[in-house]
């Protein structure tokens, strides 16, 4: 059985020439390839016939390494609840169907080439304080440390983001606080990142603002989009620990401890 | 080229901590006029990278991907080895060293797989104290798991993705570094080649893959983290990415290649569905715990599993390994599933699969407990194949997963270059010949966190270091090189894809250089790789310019070594007239079946020296010594 596809797929040159979409026939498909098989079988397609292949972010294509993006008919990663685009199949799409295939859109995701956007903002989230400062060495026993199992699984649930974006994509603010607030639950609910905690939500929080992403206002359609299933939970959280934070002057605190 | 391994005299247990005394250091005031590049950023570059820099070392890390946690690191599943004996069950030190050089068949070094084993436990208290959220017991203690070729239970693990959380924690400690401007991070930006000067590897060449600026990046010290070639198969478990560039160039810049024949194919990946397949997706190795693995009795059985009564059923690694049944290593699970599928046992589309079925687990510890350890597998499962491993078994079959093979290295983790350290997959030393599960992990971070910053130093005090700039000839004569070599795959214009040629290669070295090689099938991939190779550089097309974002490149520039690269695996595995862990060659077997060593004439490192385009690579071999195992055929029965 083969399906045909009809796609409409944002090309854009680079990121200062003007983009739009293209329309490309893709016949003789197979319901059991996933997204980006489909689009690698119209890239080879392309380039036979000299044309450039579409541009986009993939690497690993079992959903962890968080490459991938896409927005398919306007939803981030597609209809598949829970999953990212590289492992979304055709069979969730009927034969004949046309779909819209667009990079993510956010003024802090500017366009690189098609389909392929810089998130490097994201990564500077994480070096702003996404971090427990234990130095190589000269740490205890892995065991000394006692950590409720509860609490554990509360973290790994937090530190499962694969940070692809998705997220922001998603949000009508294209705000970065789901992102932002899983790895602060992360670190927030181990013992281990109980000391930096304070100065950790100010300044992920305060970059998270410079990075020009939007603020978050309880949508909800973040959660919607992960493609790990991180609830807005964690948004809550790490808001109640930035407010802490503000109110007891966690930044002096944090100096004054001599850290950094 | 000599291969000087550097070996530590004294006992074994003493030779690391006698090493680390010797060696000279760096005084910290002086640390930070060394610069170091780092190559790569999975466990064992970020790893390496933000220890350096704690350390006062100005270092520079490069990966092609958009950002540093993107490596491919993140994708293991399973879990970290470590000899912790949290679970009083006879673990030690020791036993980790024997089983890890057991595993390997007896092809790895006895000094560095001891150390390993003494690192492993300092990698477990460093990850907790980064707040890597493992597995907890109810108590609150750490949890384990057993792995493949081992009778304790030593793995540490979060959930099915603990390389993602071992890999976030080196990221965020490499952030770290980066917030304090201790390490220049380059996202895409590939290595396309070494400097070399004075005999000394002194800075790579990289192209910045949105701008297409090739670039020179000086340092006093390289290291190479840059993982494995399982993509040689194209298709593997490897992320696409995934590429022998770095290496190889190292080797053709006079780094020496040991064992390149040795790959881990791992026995429980989801089967191949379509020619379309870009991947193939493991199934981690943690679900033999519970998973049963078997075929129908008979050959051509049609009827779907539950209609198959167990009287009818072949548990065959049960039946033929009882003392490690379903977990009995890698290499022995997959080709004993080769082999079932041989005899026309094998299930599903094209008899290319066996089933592991969880239905007794299942019974045994209910829905709920399978669904805790193994949940996010199972969707995994789920979501490519449509079936629902709950109620039908999962169908596997074996992929190229891992390569044991890579850049030769002294026990400094040096390369034959000096100035070139190897880290992690892209280095040969620890595994041997086949590769333990839960290993890889272990070995990446023990390079980076613990070996490298020691190690490196050593180097670095006793090398007489002159100043190198951007104008200095060989700096200059390499950027040439790695320009002329790009607008030729541009120039050439012809009328097949990249991935069309890669594929091709693939299946070539799948057939004559996987599970199973002989030496006639060797001698015709030997032939057929040049002629493929020759069409590639008559026929490929690459769209569009190296100015850009050009996605097609970036394949066609990494295709170009892997079809250079499959020949010297080739040739390694020709020449190795013995079978050992993974690599079976069919002349060399016992009457059962198993893999059949021959300690006389094979119990050696093979490194391979390039000598130019137009001659033979040259075979230097390191004697192996074992002064405290004893070398025995591998039996897990």
């Amino acid at each position: 059985m083969t399906m045909r596809l009809r796609l409409r797929v944002w090309r854009q040159a680079g990121p200062k020439v003007r983009g739009g979409f293209v329309s490309y026939d893709a016949p003789d498909l197979s319901p059991d390839m996933s997204f980006l098989e489909m689009l690698d079988v119209i890239n080879e397609r392309l380039i036979e016939k000299g044309e450039p292949p579409i541009a986009f972010d993939h690497d690993c294509r079992e959903g962890i390494c968080g490459s991938c993006s896409l927005m398919i008919n306007g939803v981030a990663h597609g209809p598949m609840r829970g999953t990212a685009t590289c492992q979304l199949h055709l069979r969730s799409f009927r034969d004949g169907q046309e779909i819209v295939v667009e990079p993510w859109r956010a003024k802090a995701f500017p366009v690189v080439r098609d389909l392929v956007v810089d998130r490097s903002a994201l990564d500077r989230i994480i070096a702003a304080g996404g971090y427990i400062s234990a130095r190589t060495g000269g740490v205890p026993d892995a065991n000394a440390l006692l950590v409720p199992k509860d609490d554990a699984d509360a973290a790994m649930d937090a530190a499962a983001c694969i940070g692809c974006g998705a997220c922001v994509a998603a949000c009508p603010n294209a705000s970065a606080s789901l992102f932002t607030a899983a790895k602060i639950a992360h670190l927030g609910l181990m013992p281990q990142g109980q000391p930096e905690r304070s100065k950790r939500v100010l300044r992920m929080v305060s970059q998270m603002d410079m990075e020009e992403f939007g603020n978050c206002t309880n949508i909800g359609e973040c959660q919607d989009a992960c493609p790990k299933l991180i609830s807005i939970d964690v948004i809550a959280r790490m808001n109640r620990d930035f407010l802490k934070a503000s109110f007891f002057g966690g930044e002096e605190r944090a100096e004054s401890s001599g850290e950094m | 080229m000599e291969l000087r391994a550097k070996i530590p005299s004294g006992p074994l247990a003493e030779k690391w901590d006698r090493h680390r005394f010797e060696m000279k250091l760096v005084n910290p005031a002086n640390k930070r006029r060394y610069k170091v590049v780092v190559v790569g950023s999975g466990l064992a570059g970020a790893s390496a990278a933000a220890s350096l820099a704690e350390l006062g070392y100005q270092v520079s890390c490069f990966c092609f991907q958009d950002s540093p946690r993107r490596a491919h690191s993140i994708a293991a599943q399973g879990g970290i080895n470590a000899a912790k004996n949290y679970q009083n069950d006879g673990d030690s030190i020791w036993r980790l060293f024997y089983d890890t050089i057991k595993g390997g068949d007896f092809r790895a070094r006895e000094a560095n797989v001891y150390r390993l084993a003494q690192i492993s436990v300092d990698i477990i208290d460093q990850c907790v104290a980064q707040g890597v959220p493992f597995a907890r017991e109810y108590s609150g203690y750490l949890a384990n798991r057993s792995f493949g070729g081992a009778q304790v239970s030593r793995t540490f693990y979060a959930r099915g993705q603990t390389g993602q959380q071992l890999l976030l924690g080196a990221y965020q400690a490499l952030c770290k570094e980066i917030a304090r401007g201790t390490v220049a991070m380059h996202p895409r930006t590939e290595m396309l080649d070494l400097i070399i000067v004075d005999g000394r590897c002194r800075g790579i060449v990289t192209r910045h893959l949105v701008t297409g600026e090739v670039q020179p990046h000086l340092a006093d010290a390289v290291v190479l983290a840059t993982g494995g070639y399982g993509n040689v198969f194209y298709l593997s478990t490897n992320a696409r990415g995934s590429n022998v560039t770095a290496t190889f160039r190292a080797w053709k810049r006079g780094a020496a290649f040991g064992n390149p024949c040795f790959t881990q194919i791992h026995p429980t990946c989801i089967p191949v569905s379509g020619e379309y397949q870009s991947k193939l997706t493991l199934m981690s190795e943690s679900l033999r715990n519970d998973g049963r693995v078997w075929v129908p009795r008979q050959p051509a059985d049609a009827r779907p599993p539950h209609e198959i009564p167990d009287a009818e059923r072949d548990y065959y690694l049960e039946r033929k390994y009882p003392s490690f049944g379903n977990l009995s290593p890698r290499d022995i699970a997959s080709r004993a599933a080769k082999e079932v599928c041989d005899e026309g046992r094998g299930v599903g589309p094209g008899g290319r699969g066996v089933y592991l079925d969880f239905a007794d687990a299942i019974q045994r510890l209910g829905r709920q407990t399978i669904e805790e350890r193994y949940g996010n597998l199972f969707e995994m499962y789920q979501r490519i194949t449509d079936e629902d491993p709950y109620r039908v078994p999962m169908r596997i079959y074996p992929a190229v997963h891992y390569t044991m093979g890579g850049l030769w290295v002294d026990y400094d983790l040096m390369s034959t270059l000096p100035g070139l350290h190897v880290l992690g997959e892209a280095n040969f030393s620890d595994h041997g010949a086949n590769r333990l599960g839960a290993s890889a992990l272990m070995q990446g971070l023990a390079d980076g966190y613990f070996i490298i910053p020691v190690t490196i130093g050593d180097y670095l005090a006793t090398a007489k270091l002159d100043k190198v700039g951007a104008d200095h000839r060989e700096v200059r004569g390499v950027l040439e090189g790695v320009g002329q070599k790009t607008k030729r795959l541009l120039s050439i214009a012809g009328s097949r894809t990249v991935d069309s040629f890669h594929r091709e290669l693939g299946t070539l070295m799948w057939d004559k250089c996987g599970m199973a090689r002989t030496a006639a099938g060797l001698n015709e991939a030997l032939r057929r790789i040049p002629e493929i190779r020759a069409e590639f550089w008559e026929n490929v097309t690459v769209p569009g310019s190296d100015a850009e974002l050009n996605q097609a490149l970036e394949k066609a520039n990494r295709v170009a070594d892997f079809l250079e690269f499959a020949e010297l695996m080739c040739r390694d595995a020709l020449h190795r007239e013995e079978s050992c862990g993974g690599h079976f060659r069919e002349e060399h077997q016992t009457p059962d079946g198993e893999a059949r060593r021959d300690d006389e004439r094979f119990a050696y490192v093979a490194a391979w020296e390039y000598t130019g385009e137009s001659s033979e690579p040259r075979l230097h071999r390191e004697p192996l010594v074992f002064e405290n195992v004893q070398l025995a055929q591998r039996s897990y029965k």
